[in-house]
């Protein structure tokens, strides 16, 4: 089988240790978690890191809790997890609807949401996930912690706001009245990258739309934050039609790129229809109506 | 590096590259080559085994990431000469065929029913969809797991 | 819900008959079964292959001499090193050539270049990226449709003579006149283009092989898990210039195999060749994307078809095939028929007249066209006349099982043949449909559908009918590479009455030791669990030419059953003299002869052998022993038959197709064991799932192959697949001794038509214009159908 190239590892048993050994080995060490993104990597020797910090034993990353109105996530947090914890089902359902479609439940046992957000892979369900729901997401380095939207996260393909030598520690959702939330796949096929995927977020109060959420998975070089829908949203009430045109909206604004998944105009298509069935989705929830 | 895993209750140490995958490990150092693998991408199963009791894909692991854990293979099922009731159901319900990827299935059937000892059938097939089989169609392996479950509970029963 | 039809209980339950749980299970699910990896000699030292980047280029050098400087690499083997051992081409099981390693240019992305032998895995993969090859890229065509335009770059300027990328010149069957006169009379005309796209049977275990030479002796042993271990030890010796008699293969455990393990690989030649060269064991193991880019795919075939009804049956039928073969010609079927036995595409129909053209092409892909699961492009031919099967019936206004059943060919007619050469030996197929139709309720389920359409629900049923032609072959027509494709078997009954069958088939998870140990205990009556296969080591086993084409049963079967006859007859001669009486007056029960008219004078066979081999008094001129051998020449094929009906549901919006309900109703003729048939038919249906709806080998115009992980040959999973509903009937084959008939690869050939049928009854429901959509059924172009896009994929 393909086997990695020569590298070198440590393990480390802090964030600051980790921390430390991100400064002494420079920009060739990678911090490894789960492993199921970068090791397949290795493997194809696409990447060639020359040393691997392992933070596995970083227990004090894993954890889901709520601090006030913040739900706070640890970056060691598995995807079994997020998919079975009670405190997101109540705020945030399309943690569980995201992560019922993330590979298989065998890497699900292993994979990091911090590992997931870090890789960047603009087919990656959880920046969509975290993105809708206005995640700030919390990165420590030598220079102390910062805290950034994800927005300002996501940099490129493949590349994040988290920089040579810092560490993604916390994913923080704030908890606002009135939310509902879902996320919406197309797969080839179960355990596959999305065709296309979408996250909404909605917060209804006084019965219009509070505040809005969508975000796109494997729709644009990067996870596609569709601002527009919520402008179009806020202050209206729920509706279908409104649905029908945040789906246009969306399949306008999206960026796809045709591959072995599908063309662009059936992408642009898929992304019309899973926005408004996200949003419809996520309007039932909120509104205690989910059939 | 030197790395110490117990591997099915045995602790096992070996010097080692820090890029050797724990498949490897398993197959190479107590010669337990009932894991097999079958991909390069973590999308076959058939290297699943379970680390400190999770099911795990040991192809998408390093043997160093292993170091001080606790691995359960295929081999360590059978326990004082007796069958797990998968490994039972699995002969019982005709749910191997090549019998390559047969020892990833059960041990993610077994970490199933230790979780969920009455399992849907729509819940066994999720929790074997990490693993591709190409012989058997998948049917007799949910019957296999389904009988499994319902055989522990006889026991339970009888006990 | 499902409903699975059990064998109905028969008067006399014969005890090697039903559902003997496996035998070989014991090992495999304790983890105790050896694989190749799994093997490991001292000493060994392992290979790995560097592997062409681009589909057309020329060689201008290769420098190995970083590689050689890694610690631990032994050798660096190149197209100029085999060269001097004679061994740099070699030849395909069709025929044609092919390179070992690249010397002159590639001609395929993933093709062979260079051989590293090292240590270890690790090391010798670390070396690859150090070799330095010079290439100078060439044109590419990869479209099959395209290769013999004049401007398509010549991929085999290797081969004197060869002025186009033309593999084989057009090949005919059946009569073109009368298949002309059929249309011209025809009140109906239906015309369609169908590709069978490129897919690849991806076993589990991919393909490799350890070898080991030993100098002093001249031995080579060799590790290898394929379908036909005698044929490779033959392909050895002639290629390599060994003494046959030297080389013993030894297949072990198979981690499936579904036709990709019938060829004889580079990788192979290049192991063997390092063994000799390095004077140790090597073990070579492809990764998953070299089995994917670089071993035998299967299909890969552009149909232009027509048909044709007159007065309300079917007629007519004619295609005109371009085949693509890749960079060599290595497609796996018997040397008469270069399309394999496509031309049985007439189908399960009695057409007044039919006519096949088949040609041909090289193109800058990896070479195959094996029988993923199928008898030699059956499941081409399959695919091909069901769709246009419905076709017509869409065409007509007809309900598609009603068309069938108009045009079957009736029970009253067998044997029968059809108008391409094919002699059909046993059917009663509207019997088979019939009880499709009623485990499906297909009345209910055209009714569903109907309303379903009144809200814009897109409900698909598809059907499909298929004959195939198993079970290669009688001597007189079918070879492989000369060798006649016939089956020994070998039965040793030991002292204690426990025996030994040797059989020349190996399986790959088709059950073997369990069945074959079944066949003898039907006919001696020895329990089955005093049976041991031997099978896969040629040192041990007769010579036979493999599993593959679903051959095992009535082939290598036929020849355990008369094999054990051939026991059976010498026991009765035995058991005469001990019974003081003649042959004639004894009868035979199973295990037992006995006196006629005198049932408690008998001897068993345990008696029978322990007599064979003791100093007691035989039959005069009698030699001692229980033993037997044979080779069976099966006096025709044998055809298997099914009715398929598969029930789909597409998403409206997203386009995406759920396979609901599958209904497989097989007659294979009698069932040895019901329990493992039921198991292949399962197999073969979630394969072709897998072709329908995902499976695909693609590449883009400069000849990368766009699906070499698993990440993108997308396998059906557990999710995918339904609980599949099956039935049978039992129409037993005339010629086999136990009226037997394979069944191992027809609901691999059944199954992609009737979910392509379903697919497109499905989108008609709201896209009436819709007449075709090629494989895979896929999201994205299952909705390019949906507005009015369909075009085969790349």
């Amino acid at each position: 089988m393909q086997t990695p190239a020569p590298c070198g590892y440590e393990r480390a048993t802090s964030v600051d240790g980790a921390l430390a050994a991100l400064a002494a080995h420079g920009p060739t060490a990678r911090l490894i978690a789960g492993g199921h993104s970068l090791l397949p990597m290795m493997k194809l020797r696409l990447a060639t890191p020359e040393h691997l910090v392992d933070i596995n034993d970083l227990d004090e990353l894993a954890y889901i809790e709520r601090d006030g109105d913040v739900i706070r996530i640890g970056a060691m947090t598995r995807h079994v997890e997020l998919q079975r914890s009670a405190l997101l089902a109540e705020h945030f359902a399309l943690f569980a609807d995201a992560e019922a479609v993330i590979a298989d439940p065998v890497v699900r046992n292993r994979g990091t949401i911090g590992g997931s957000l870090c890789q960047a892979d603009p087919g990656e369900d959880l920046s969509a996930v975290c993105a809708a729901i206005k995640a700030d997401v919390v990165i420590r380095g030598p220079a102390g912690e910062r805290v950034v939207s994800m927005d300002e996260f996501h940099v490129g393909p493949y590349v994040t706001a988290v920089a040579d030598g810092e560490i993604l520690t916390e994913i923080r959702v704030p908890i606002r009245p009135g939310a509902g939330s879902a996320h919406e796949k197309v797969e080839r096929r179960a355990g596959d990258f999305a065709i296309a995927a979408a996250s909404a977020a909605v917060w209804v109060g006084g019965g219009t739309f509070a505040d809005v959420g969508l975000a796109l998975a494997a729709a644009g070089p990067i996870t596609v934050d569709v601002t527009r829908v919520g402008e179009l949203l806020r202050g209206q009430p729920p509706g279908e039609e409104l649905f029908e045109a945040a789906g246009a909206i969306a399949a306008e604004d999206c960026m796809p790129m045709a591959d072995t998944r599908g063309p662009v105009d059936y992408k642009r298509h898929l992304v019309g229809v899973l926005t408004k069935r996200a949003l419809r989705r996520a309007t039932a929830r909120a509104l205690q109506q989910e059939a | 590096m030197q790395v110490t895993i117990t591997i099915n209750g045995e602790e096992v140490t070996r010097d080692v590259e820090p890029r050797m995958l724990l498949v490897h490990f398993i197959r190479e150092t107590p010669g337990l080559t009932g894991t097999h693998w079958g991909c390069d991408t973590s999308n076959c199963g058939a290297c699943i085994v379970r680390l400190d009791g999770q099911a795990v894909k040991s192809c998408t692991v390093l043997a160093a990431m292993a170091d001080g854990h606790e691995v359960t293979t295929v081999e360590g099922l059978e326990r004082d000469g007796r069958l797990d009731p998968v490994q039972e159901g699995f002969h019982e319900k005709h749910a191997l065929h090549c019998g390559f990827c047969t020892p990833g299935m059960m041990m993610a059937s077994r970490a199933l029913l230790d979780e969920n000892p009455d399992p849907t059938d729509e819940e066994i097939r999720t929790a074997i969809s990490g693993g591709i089989c190409r012989c058997t169609g998948y049917q007799n392996i949910v019957a296999a797991v389904r009988w499994a479950a319902e055989r522990e509970a006889e026991v339970k029963q009888e006990a | 819900m499902a409903t699975t039809v059990e064998q109905p209980a028969s008067p006399e339950r014969p005890i090697g008959f039903g559902r003997l749980r496996r035998k070989e299970d014991a090992r495999f699910i304790r983890g105790q079964g050896t694989y190749l990896d799994d093997i490991r000699l001292p000493g060994m030292l392992h290979g790995a292959i560097l592997r062409s980047p681009f589909a057309h280029a020329k060689i201008n050098s290769i420098d190995t001499s970083k590689a050689l400087e890694l610690d631990g690499v032994a050798a660096v083997v190149t197209a100029k090193d085999l060269e001097t051992l004679g061994l740099a081409w070699m030849p395909t099981i069709s025929y044609d050539t092919q390179a070992v390693l690249a010397g002159d240019k590639v001609r395929f992305q993933g093709q062979e270049v260079a051989f590293v032998i090292a240590t270890d895995e690790y090391v010798a993969r670390d070396a690859l990226p150090l070799i330095e090859v010079d290439y100078e890229p060439l044109p590419v065509v990869v479209d099959a449709r395209k290769a013999l335009d004049p401007d398509a770059p010549l991929i085999r300027d290797d081969k004197p003579g060869q002025v186009d990328n033309l593999a084989t010149p057009t090949w005919e069957a059946g009569d073109e006149e009368a298949a002309d006169r059929a249309f011209a009379e025809a009140d109906v005309v239906v015309t369609r283009d169908i590709m069978y796209p490129r897919c690849h049977p991806a076993p589990m275990e991919t393909c490799g092989m350890i070898a080991d030479f030993d100098p002093k002796t001249g031995q080579l042993d060799i590790y290898n898990g394929n379908q036909a271990p005698h044929v490779h030890r033959t392909v050895y010796a002639h290629v390599a210039g060994l003494p046959e008699h030297m080389i013993r293969i030894m297949c072990n455990d198979i981690g499936g195999g579904f036709g990709n393990k019938v060829p004889v690989y580079p990788g192979y030649v290049c192991t063997i060749a390092a063994s000799i060269v390095a004077g140790a064991p090597v073990k070579w193991i492809e990764d998953r994307s070299e089995h994917l880019t670089s071993t035998g795919f299967a299909r890969d075939y552009n149909m232009h078809a027509s048909i044709c009804a007159k007065d309300g049956r079917i007629t007519g039928l004619e295609v005109d095939v371009i085949a693509d073969h890749g960079a060599w010609d290595s497609t796996a079927q018997p040397t008469k028929f270069p399309a394999g036995f496509f031309h049985i595409c007439s189908g399960s129909y009695t057409l007044d007249a039919s006519h096949v053209k088949v040609k041909a092409v090289y193109t800058n892909k990896a070479a195959g066209g094996v029988a993923y699961r199928c008898s030699f492009r059956i499941t081409e031919a399959v695919y091909m006349v069901e769709r246009m099967v419905d076709a017509l019936a869409t065409e007509m206004g007809v309900d598609p099982i009603e068309l069938r059943m108009r045009s079957f060919i009736a029970p009253e007619q067998f044997p029968y043949e059809t108008t391409t050469g094919w002699t059909y030996d046993s059917g009663n197929y509207a019997e088979t449909m019939k009880v499709a139709m009623e485990i499906a309720d297909y009345e209910e389920l055209r009714r569903e559908q109907a309303a379903k359409k009144e809200r814009g629900e897109l409900m698909g049923i598809g059907v499909a009918f298929f004959t195939e032609g198993v079970g290669a072959g009688p001597r007189k027509h079918m070879d492989i590479l000369g060798m006649s494709m016939n089956d020994g078997a070998d039965l040793r009954v030991h002292p204690s009455g426990k025996a030994v069958v040797s059989i020349s088939c190996q399986t790959q998870g088709q059950g073997h030791e369990t069945t074959f140990a079944q066949i003898v205990a039907e006919e001696l009556g020895i329990p089955p669990e005093d049976i041991e296969v031997r099978h896969g080591d040629t040192d041990k086993s007769p010579y036979g030419l493999g599993t593959y084409g679903s051959r095992s049963t009535p082939v290598s079967g036929a020849a355990v059953s008369l094999v054990s006859r051939k026991v059976r007859d010498k026991a009765r001669l035995i058991a005469a003299t001990m019974l003081e009486t003649r042959p004639e007056d004894l009868a035979w029960e199973k295990g037992r002869w006995f006196v006629k008219g005198d049932p408690e004078q008998g001897a068993t066979i345990e008696d029978i052998a322990l007599r064979a081999y003791s100093g007691e008094e035989l039959p005069a001129g009698m030699e001692g022993g229980l033993d037997a051998q044979i080779v069976y020449d099966p006096p025709n094929l044998t055809y298997p038959y099914g009715a398929y009906i598969c029930v789909v549901d597409i998403d409206p919006e997203t386009a995406q197709v759920k396979v609901r309900r599958f209904i497989a109703v097989d007659d294979c003729g009698v069932r040895i064991n019901p329990m493992i048939v039921d198991g292949q038919i399962h197999g073969g249906l979630a394969e072709g799932i897998g072709i329908a709806l995902m499976e695909l080998i693609s590449f883009d115009s400069e000849g990368n192959c766009l699906n070499s992980s698993f990440m993108d040959y997308l396998i059906p999973t557990a999710m995918e697949c339904p609980e599949f509903e099956l039935g049978m009937t039992v129409t037993p084959c005339p010629h086999h001794p136990l009226g037997a008939k394979g069944v191992g690869e027809s609901p691999n050939v059944g199954s992609p038509p009737a979910i392509v049928n379903a697919v497109i009854d499905a989108l008609r429901q709201g896209y009436p214009e819709v007449d075709h959509i090629d494989m895979p059924c896929t999201p994205d172009r299952v909705w390019a159908a949906m507005q009015g896009r369909a075009e085969p994929p790349q």
